[in-house]
């Protein structure tokens, strides 16, 4: 239970997928210029991350890596099929966001029309792929840690969107030189939130 | 018909098409794509190195593969068809990697799975290849993987000179400047590190636009 809050803490703050890994930029700079939009995408990612990486973590487990395939038969247990992980992860988030995106607009049509654009996009947000590769390569023991590692990891993506958003509504009216405008003192912004959450690096729990 | 066929191999578009994204439409600096993976790999030049060439091959030949099959994807799942033809493509990328360069594979790590969603790629699909002929869509697809290519090494060289003083593993700040031999010089360690890469995309940025004032933005 200490280890799950461990991971869960650690995947917010420290391992924060846009401050530390860069994951996800695209669309971090692309829809962070509202706080509303930028509330909307925060939630669809962290919801996708929440499902897939514990998902992609029980494949991982029982079909993909070396010696998974012994439950069902000790003949296959030689069998590595760890190279097709990329296209089978990325099968399982695309597939899943069209399945939610499906459902979403059937039950919940007023949450799809706020979300509409935002969800084809999550299957290429690159938080999501790489939330799946980081399990696999941390190798997680159990599904609780996984799943608490999706989740920290979409609530810490959520969290810098909406500072970010929040940030660019207020620089919005500042005189910012020309050339910098928009994208340019985006990144510029964003390298220093990641120096300020470089301090969480000492904390240990 | 005919007369597009007639279209030379090398026609005044065709070349447009490559030389633009270095300037005009650069894929980081303009388009604001592909930035995920281009600034945690580049506090080496050699690993930048590896990450542009991987990128390019995979943008031309993706394209190259979506326009052909252009007319025969559904839209509704397109997507999913133009990340499986990605993927395939970077696990192909992956094996080389892994068997020829081991070490830069390793400091790459999840990075090179992380290809697949390269925002450029699939961008210059969606917005390419998906409404143009092969050849086009292929030159289409290596500039821009050049043009993110030519950012990265930029950055990477700037990065590991200045954070560790080396080029390519290789040390080209003499010896006896540092601070521990006596001389006046010492690292900027800060440099290696991933807001900094930030910092130095939004001055490259702020370079290019106050050269070339059409792309400030409102």
């Amino acid at each position: 239970m200490e280890n799950i809050l461990n991971i869960f803490i650690r995947s917010i703050f420290i391992d924060n997928m846009v401050f530390a890994f860069f994951f996800g930029m695209c669309s971090f700079i692309a829809v962070s210029k509202s706080v509303k939009t930028a509330m909307g995408l925060g939630i669809a990612v962290t919801f996708v991350m929440l499902v897939t990486v514990p998902l992609n973590w029980l494949l991982n487990e029982y079909v993909l890596s070396g010696g998974a395939l012994s439950w069902i038969s000790p003949e296959l247990k030689s069998v590595d099929l760890s190279f097709l992980s990329f296209i089978i992860f990325i099968a399982v988030i695309a597939s899943l966001v069209q399945l939610v995106e499906m459902v979403v607009e059937k039950f919940a049509p007023a949450l799809y029309n706020q979300l509409g654009i935002f969800l084809p996009l999550i299957a290429v947000n690159c938080a999501i792929l790489g939330g799946s590769l980081f399990m696999q390569e941390r190798g997680y023991a159990n599904i609780g840690e996984a799943t608490a590692f999706g989740l920290g990891s979409g609530i810490g993506w959520w969290l810098a969107i909406i500072m970010m958003a929040a940030i660019r509504e207020k620089i919005a009216y500042s005189n910012v030189p020309p050339a910098l405008k928009g994208a340019g003192i985006t990144f510029i912004l964003t390298g220093l939130m990641g120096i300020a959450f470089m301090t969480f690096l000492g904390i240990q729990l | 018909m005919s007369e597009k066929e007639k279209e030379p191999m090398f026609s005044a578009k065709i070349w447009k098409l490559l030389t633009s994204p270095f300037n005009q439409n650069n894929p980081i600096t303009v388009q604001i794509l592909g930035i995920c993976s281009a600034l945690a790999v580049t506090a080496k030049l050699k690993p930048a190195f590896v990450m542009a060439l991987s990128v390019t091959i995979v943008t031309a030949c993706s394209s190259f593969i979506i326009s052909l099959i252009r007319k025969s994807i559904p839209s509704r799942i397109r997507i999913i068809v133009q990340l499986v033809v990605v993927a395939a493509l970077v696990i192909l990328v992956d094996q080389v990697l892994k068997a020829f360069v081991y070490d830069v594979s390793k400091q790459l790590s999840v990075f090179v799975g992380l290809i697949i969603t390269n925002c450029i790629i699939m961008g210059r699909i969606e917005a390419f290849a998906l409404g143009n002929k092969p050849w086009a869509s292929f030159v289409d697809g290596a500039g821009n993987g050049l043009g993110y290519g030519m950012i990265l090494i930029i950055l990477g060289f700037f990065r590991e000179l200045l954070g560790a003083g080396t080029l390519w593993g290789y040390q080209v700040i003499p010896d006896s400047w540092y601070v521990a031999n006596g001389g006046f010089y010492s690292n900027n360690g800060l440099m290696l590190l991933p807001p900094m890469a930030l910092i130095c995309v939004g001055i490259i940025i702020w370079i290019q636009r106050s050269r070339n004032k059409s792309l400030i933005e409102k």
